[in-house]
């Protein structure tokens, strides 16, 4: 990627593959892609990263059709491989959400199964060298007639917070509305402001379980989000070495980042199923 | 890291994903799960349920054969019974009827003896008649004397 009349930097490369590729409203009011992160930065709410949804959106549909592919030819007799995999990776979906989940809602288990399977996917995009998908959308918005360096490309959409943020608040709207509708409107604002101390410590049990709330979905997102970054960061600094020794610590560290690919994902379903089951709670 | 509308497409398409899933993959796939699990089951329930009758059916055989052995041997001990009871009958029969036919034997023997005894009797006194009518010659009328032969015939019997 060097490119011979700019000199890059390590700080330069690091920030370029930190920035996502932005689509937005200029200051002055003009819709377009953000050449720097400065600009980025400026075009504010009213922006959107291609490369995030662009990402996961494949990656969502990658799964959604293998899946519905293998699902519509079940059979019951002998399973060919690829329904083997496809049923254990169900059926341990299956038990985590009857082990901890003690409701009756048809929608937890294929919303587990969607938040493992997708966010696993999109952590393992961590696993490709970090230059590869940089390197084709640079050829990419060349062909487009960009400029070599303002065309970024972040390849995990899980290093973007808005990805993360995006699932987290949605499992919020869920806790929500099932907080009330299982619970009722009553029952639910008993729960935030009758709890833990009784009726006399109101606007206390009221900040400590509205903060109890809020805290839900932001740790799920910067979880999520914290460990894809900072995993993401070691293999952009390892792509400053030297490219003959580079090997020796991307390999160790990708073989770790599968556990950690993993992990993640596990522990982002695990707490869907687990707050799930405390919205359906009745009795606290 | 700018926060903005991506975190309501990741939103978005979280929740049409997972609304997918909802509907179209994970009910047929758990259902053929379950369906699998369910035969399974039941054959393995058939399995144990089978040997079980196995081994009822064999105690059931072995009672069977037992009872028809002493069955068996119960008809053949009447038919042996049966046997030898129409053996004695058939002998008892046998030893009647043959007294019986001694007894009708001896009677006709009786009979014929006395029979052939008259006949030579008669025959004898004829023979007397013929040869004293023959010695006396004409001077016996068989007309005049004949009460006299008849007593001697008489006497001879």
């Amino acid at each position: 990627m060097l490119s011979t009349n700019e000199v890059i930097t390590s700080s330069s490369y690091i920030k370029h593959h930190l920035q996502n590729l932005t689509y937005g409203q200029f200051p002055d009011g003009y819709w377009g892609f953000a050449h720097t992160s400065e600009q980025a930065k400026e075009m504010g709410f009213l922006a959107i990263h291609l490369d995030t949804l662009g990402v996961s959106f494949l990656l969502g549909i990658l799964f959604l059709s293998f899946f519905y592919r293998i699902g519509k030819k079940m059979t019951y007799d002998t399973p060919s491989g690829t329904q083997n995999f496809i049923e254990s990776v169900v059926s341990y979906i299956n038990e985590n959400v009857r082990g901890s989940f003690n409701g009756q809602n048809p929608m937890v288990a294929p919303l587990a199964l969607t938040t493992f399977i997708w966010i696993v996917l999109m952590n393992t995009m961590d696993l490709v060298p970090v230059d590869w998908f940089p390197y084709i959308a640079q050829k990419i918005g060349v062909w487009f007639g960009a400029d070599l360096h303002h065309v970024f490309f972040k390849v995990v959409p899980t290093t973007d917070p808005n990805a993360t943020l995006g699932m987290s608040i949605g499992i919020f709207i869920l806790i929500i509305y099932y907080s009330i509708k299982e619970k009722g409107m009553g029952g639910f604002a008993v729960e935030l402001a009758f709890h833990p101390f009784g009726k006399m410590m109101l606007p206390f049990n009221l900040f400590l379980e509205g903060v109890n709330l809020i805290a839900k979905p932001i740790s799920l997102a910067l979880r999520l989000f914290g460990n894809m970054y900072a995993g993401e960061m070691i293999f952009i600094l390892i792509a400053l070495l030297p490219f003959w020794i580079q090997w020796s610590l991307s390999l160790p560290w990708a073989i770790f980042h599968i556990l950690i690919v993993l992990l993640q994902a596990f522990i982002f379903m695990t707490l869907v199923i687990v707050y799930m089951d405390m919205a359906h709670q009745k009795e606290h | 890291m700018n926060i903005n509308l991506t975190m309501f497409g990741q939103l978005i398409m979280f929740a049409m994903f997972t609304w997918f899933c909802m509907k179209f993959i994970w009910p047929p796939i758990i259902i053929a799960m379950e369906e699998r699990q369910k035969r399974i089951e039941g054959g393995l329930l058939a399995a144990e349920r089978g040997r079980f009758e196995k081994a009822e059916a064999q105690i059931k055989a072995k009672e069977i054969i037992n009872q028809s052995k002493s069955l068996a041997t119960e008809i053949i001990a009447n038919a042996t019974r049966q046997a030898s009871n129409m053996v004695e009958d058939a002998k008892y029969i046998a030893l009647k009827e043959a007294g019986k036919v001694k007894e009708q034997a001896q009677a006709q023997l009786e009979q014929d003896t006395i029979c052939v005894r008259n006949e030579l009797k008669n025959k004898v006194s004829a023979l007397v008649i013929q040869g004293v009518s023959a010695v006396l010659d004409k001077e016996v009328d068989v007309r005049l004397h004949q009460q006299m032969i008849g007593k001697l015939s008489e006497s001879l019997s």
